[in-house]
């Protein structure tokens, strides 16, 4: 391995992304992009759900109950209604998600003691949302329920009833909830798998197009200058692209960052490696631009998003798929940059993990350097 | 001891069923400008190929300064200059650029980087053109500053495939000089051409025709060989026309009855 061979080979790559400014931009431009567009449409936080209310009951309780509902942030009342009619219409339209009918003999059951139970009409057409929603709903309507038990029993001169158990569920990691907070630094890994696999997917297979292979491989360099003045630039770029990303999820998104920067882009360093080195693989073995960039998208971006933890835990996934995951570098890149976020945690808890992405970036390194051969085929 | 720099042991190439090169022999001496004829697709470039060390050969042997081709590529490679069919060098940078790349690749010596390159640039005539991207160069400028990245490093042995196609004759006469002075220096010169005027200038010429070697000798040995009805020397055309003629009815004879 020589240096100055080395550094020929980067200094003419760079020269190489330089000349070309559009290819530069996009590949600043597109994290920044992808990070915009999956981060807002991927958060997935239920808030204001439009509600409709049809109250049969029309009693201080019932309307009690509504402003239990609206007075929460996760719905707003929309509209009254007095009819299924328009309730439904309601629905249809999308005016409302969610609809509560308050049966009209609601008060009487609950001065009397008994079970009251209302009506809940979901707008099931997004599942997801949907679900959340009625989690909300119950949420709602429990609190209510207990207030009222509490409030009859000092009615009816009881002592003041003292619930033993006060069950204040409190979220560690993200107290806000914000799916923002967990979503970001997962996206982030995603994303840079994806950007990095394409920045060097066609490096290799350019110069074979080009014939300036052949020339090249004429000379005395060996692989191993080769690949590794090859990455050089990219690997600038894509740290580049780590910090926009950074940037973004501290500025635009208001992700907390609780852990240590300088472990963040360090951990960032060893996956672009590998990643980058995959890359460059797949554009050595194809020789030919278009399949490259096609194998190195189809590659990354796929298991990436669903096989890294990002959105789907892997704990819930099926054995073999569970297997499957962890040939994906970007699981241990999600689970290390989530760490560093959310938990503030170092190497003594995210040590395995980092050293499994050494261990990727060194397998794809010698992958390139071993596939790069110095023949015509 | 012998002085051959390139020698060649019926060197074989076959993609698939195909033979590309069939089992050709040949050796060049030191210092001798050695011409490859042959008409399209006859197996120069695979021929030159093998040579390089970029292409393993099916069967045979060579030896390129004293290297074995097929054990030994890559110190072949430090022995070779070569210059590609196609026009090799990159279009996005600087002739300068272009030189620099190659004089690290060949890990030239700082102190003789900057001769080297200079020596390049004015053999190339590029003197003024030296910070403008390769893209703009014209045809005669392209060839010159490709040859002159590949013998940067000043090697023993320079293999030139179709070095002056679609250049223009002055380049092409100013291409030769280059030739010459390299072969008086003692360099090894293998060249691959279509012209016959180029053909003329050559020490010694090999003629490919579907990869066998059909002649091999000095223009001047091959014209008296077969010489014209009325006893003059034909013209080297006239030689390998009729050379290429004798091997296709000796491969071909009941076509010919038949004709
Ligand atoms: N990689 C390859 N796979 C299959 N066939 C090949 C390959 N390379 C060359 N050939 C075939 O081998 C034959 C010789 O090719 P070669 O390039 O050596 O010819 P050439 O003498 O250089 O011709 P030209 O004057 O057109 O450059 C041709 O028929 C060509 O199609
Ligand atoms: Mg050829």
């Amino acid at each position: 391995m020589n240096p100055r061979r080395v550094r020929a080979v980067a200094r003419k790559e760079f020269l190489h992304v330089v000349r070309d400014p559009l290819s530069l931009l996009m590949a600043l431009a597109t994290p920044v992009l992808l990070l915009t567009l999956f981060g807002f449409a991927l958060t997935l936080d239920v808030d204001n759900v439009p509600l409709a209310v049809w109250d049969q009951s029309n009693t201080p309780r019932s309307r009690e109950l509504v402003g239990r509902f609206d007075g929460s942030p996760y719905f707003s009342l929309r509209m009254n209604v007095d009819n299924y009619r328009d309730l439904v219409h309601a629905i249809d339209s999308g005016q409302a998600m969610m609809g509560l009918v308050v049966p009209s003999d609601f008060a009487e059951k609950i001065e009397a003691g008994r079970n009251a139970p209302v009506q809940l009409i979901v707008d099931g057409s997004d599942s997801n949302t949907a679900m959340i929603a009625i989690g909300y709903a119950g949420v709602v309507a429990e609190i209510y329920a207990l207030d009222l038990t509490i409030e009859q029993n000092q009615r009816r001169g009881g002592p003041s009833l003292n619930i033993p158990l006060d069950v204040r569920p409190r979220v560690w990691f993200n107290e806000e909830l914000e799916s923002r907070n967990f979503i970001i630094p997962g996206l982030i890994a995603v994303i840079m798998m994806v950007i990095a696999a394409m920045l060097t997917s066609l490096t290799v297979a350019r110069e074979w197009e080009r014939g300036t292979m052949e020339q090249l491989i004429s000379t005395p360099v060996k692989p191993g200058e080769l690949i590794l003045g090859k990455l050089a630039p990219y690997f600038v770029i894509g740290m580049c692209d780590v910090l926009l990303a950074v940037l973004m999820a501290e500025f635009v998104f208001h992700v907390p960052l609780r852990g240590n920067v300088a472990l963040l882009f360090g951990m960032s360093a060893v996956f672009l490696v590998g990643a980058l080195a995959m890359g460059m693989t797949v554009s050595i073995v194809t020789r030919s631009q278009l399949l490259s960039c096609q194998v190195a998208v189809v590659a990354t971006f796929l298991p990436a998003f669903l096989l890294s933890g990002f959105i789907f835990t892997i704990a819930n996934m099926p054995p073999v798929i569970r297997a499957i995951t962890y040939i994906v570098p970007a699981r241990y890149f999600v689970a290390i940059l989530k760490g560093i976020y959310l938990k503030g945690v170092g190497l003594e808890i995210l040590g395995a993990q980092a050293a499994l992405l050494a261990v990727y970036a060194a397998v794809m390194v010698t992958l390139a350097r071993i596939s790069l051969k110095k023949k015509l085929t | 001891m012998n002085d051959y720099t390139v020698v060649v042991e019926n060197l074989e190439k076959r993609f698939g069923a195909f033979v590309a090169v069939d089992r050709v022999s040949f050796r060049i001496e030191r210092g001798e400008v050695f011409g490859f004829l042959g008409p399209n697709g006859a197996g120069k470039s695979t021929t030159i190929r093998m040579l390089c060390g970029i292409l393993t050969p099916s069967g045979g042997s060579g030896t390129v300064a004293g290297f074995d081709i097929r054990t030994q590529p890559e110190l072949v490679k430090t022995q070779i200059g070569y210059m590609s069919q196609k026009f090799s060098l990159y279009q996005d940078l600087t002739v300068e650029e272009n030189i620099d790349f190659y004089g690290g690749i060949y890990r030239i010596p700082p102190e003789k980087r900057r001769q080297r390159k200079e020596w390049v640039i004015e053999m190339a005539g590029l003197t003024e053109h030296r910070r403008r991207p390769t893209s703009i160069l014209s045809g005669g400028w392209k060839q010159r500053l490709a040859l002159g990245c590949a013998i940067l490093h000043e090697p023993p042995v320079v293999f030139l495939d179709e070095p002056t196609s679609g250049v223009d004759p002055i380049s092409r006469r100013r291409f030769w000089d280059l030739i010459y002075e390299m072969s008086d220096r003692g360099v090894t010169v293998f060249v691959t051409t279509h012209y016959m005027d180029e053909a003329e200038y050559c020490n010694r010429l090999g003629l490919i025709y579907r990869g066998e070697l059909i002649a091999l000798g000095t223009p001047h040995e091959l014209k008296s060989e077969t010489p014209r009805s009325d006893g003059t020397l034909p013209s080297l055309e006239e030689v390998f026309v009729s050379r290429i003629e004798a091997r296709d009815r000796v491969e071909q004879p009941e076509r010919e009855v038949r004709r």
